[in-house]
């Protein structure tokens, strides 16, 4: 994460971090799903479809649906983007058993794909570059 | 021979638990004080294989690292029919106790890693008088859930990939990546349900809370070590816990997550080697 960059402005490079690492893409090659990831004030509704984020649009989307929601706070993902990240913050379910982030919803296409939303939401930390 | 061939040897030995004969492979190094290694949920002896690589330690120490019945090389009993897995405080206990007594060891260490570190505090609790030292990392009475451990083992998730990922938010961020990926390795490694069900000893079965203060460090000394980055038994349970005990040696070690050993052998072993070092001087009680 750059440093003068917003919550919203990383989220929505996303994509073009995804697609700097193949293999990222690759291991979620049989994920396509439609979630809601973000901060707690400003999510984003993320398409993915086999690996790779084809939308990322600002919610709310009127009657747009999605499966699963992973939100924390900004100072969570500010301390989550950090290249070396302080203990309790360095883990996604660290976030949330401290109750700086949730998850909710359906969350079996989070746990299938564990790992790629771990690494996926962790890109940021170094910009993509791996 | 001109390959480089590491100290430890492997060998199985003939267990009898809950009155059923078990083949239980161990591997061994070095000569002394015996000290049983004990691995945490879901993997298997190999996660000590730096320590039992460790030509200082072995100077003093008969290092022992065994796999758990179902676990790395051990299999399950002969008598198995299938039915689910499931690891009880009682079974853990005697599993310990009689592996000791197979190999006829004399009041041996035992240090034990979140699973294995909750087992060593009920070893305090019932049996000090057997051992010579307690060590427990990642260990406490108690500690909160972080996840539904339903999601380790169902036909619709692939239970190497989910079991894997999950505990690798323990691994510290500092530790080198091929030590971390050999510590998962062995979550992916691991049969189905086995993680699950070495965790309703860990959640369900074996909540120490209130015993704790049964221990007597004078009978036993008790040494609790805990990664900074375990949030699943956190310092601060550890630091409950030893609160609670008094004599208790605790420390919480820099840049190290819930599997030491194995996931950044170096820098535990600035840590454990002061340990090892106290209880090679400490008279006989």
């Amino acid at each position: 994460m750059k440093q003068s960059e917003s919550i919203a402005e990383t989220f929505n490079r996303l994509p073009e971090m995804l697609e700097r690492d193949p293999s990222l893409v690759h291991r979620g090659r049989m994920l396509d799903v439609d979630c809601l990831l973000g901060s707690v004030e400003q999510a984003f509704h993320v398409a993915i479809r086999a690996g790779r984020i084809t939308d990322v649009a600002p919610a709310p989307v009127l009657m747009r649906p999605w499966t699963f929601a992973y939100r924390a706070t900004p100072e969570a993902w500010r301390a989550y983007w950090q290249p070396m990240p302080a203990a309790g913050w360095h883990d996604l379910l660290a976030l949330t058993k401290r109750g700086a982030a949730t998850l909710e919803g359906d969350i079996k296409p989070f746990m299938i794909h564990l790992q790629y939303f771990k690494d996926l939401l962790a890109l940021p930390r170094t910009g993509g570059a791996r | 021979m001109t390959g480089r061939i590491e100290p430890m040897v492997g060998r199985y030995v003939h267990v009898e638990i809950a009155g059923t004969t078990h083949r239980i492979y161990f591997e061994e190094a070095g000569t002394g004080i015996p000290l049983v290694c004990l691995h945490t949920a879901g993997s298997d002896g190999r996660q000590w294989r730096h320590l039992l690589a460790d030509e200082e330690f072995a100077k003093d120490f008969r290092i022992i690292a065994f796999d758990l019945p179902w676990h790395g090389k051990s299999n399950p009993p002969a008598d198995w029919d299938g039915t689910e897995y499931q690891l009880t405080t009682a079974r853990y206990t005697e599993t310990i106790r009689a592996f000791c007594a197979a190999l006829d060891l004399d009041r041996p260490v035992v240090m034990g890693c979140s699973i294995g570190g909750r087992i060593v505090l009920n070893l305090a609790i019932d049996h000090a008088a057997e051992f010579r030292a307690l060590i427990g990392l990642e260990a406490a009475d108690f500690q909160a859930p972080w996840y539904d451990t339903g999601w380790l083992n169902r036909p619709d998730v692939h239970g190497g990939e989910v079991c894997a990922a999950l505990v690798s938010g323990l691994v510290a961020p500092q530790s080198p990546p091929e030590t971390r990926m050999e510590t998962l390795w062995a979550y992916k490694q691991g049969g189905p349900g086995v993680f699950k069900g070495d965790l309703y000893f860990y959640r369900v079965d074996g909540d120490l809370r209130g015993r704790t203060k049964a221990i007597d460090t004078s009978v036993c000394p008790l040494y609790l070590l805990t990664g900074e980055y375990d949030f699943s038994c956190s310092p601060e349970d550890t630091l409950r816990t030893a609160a609670g005990i008094p004599g208790t040696a605790v420390v919480v070690m820099e840049k190290l997550g819930h599997f030491p050993m194995s996931e950044n052998p170096e820098q535990f072993r600035r840590y454990i080697a002061p340990v090892l070092q106290a209880i090679k001087q400490q008279k006989a009680i």
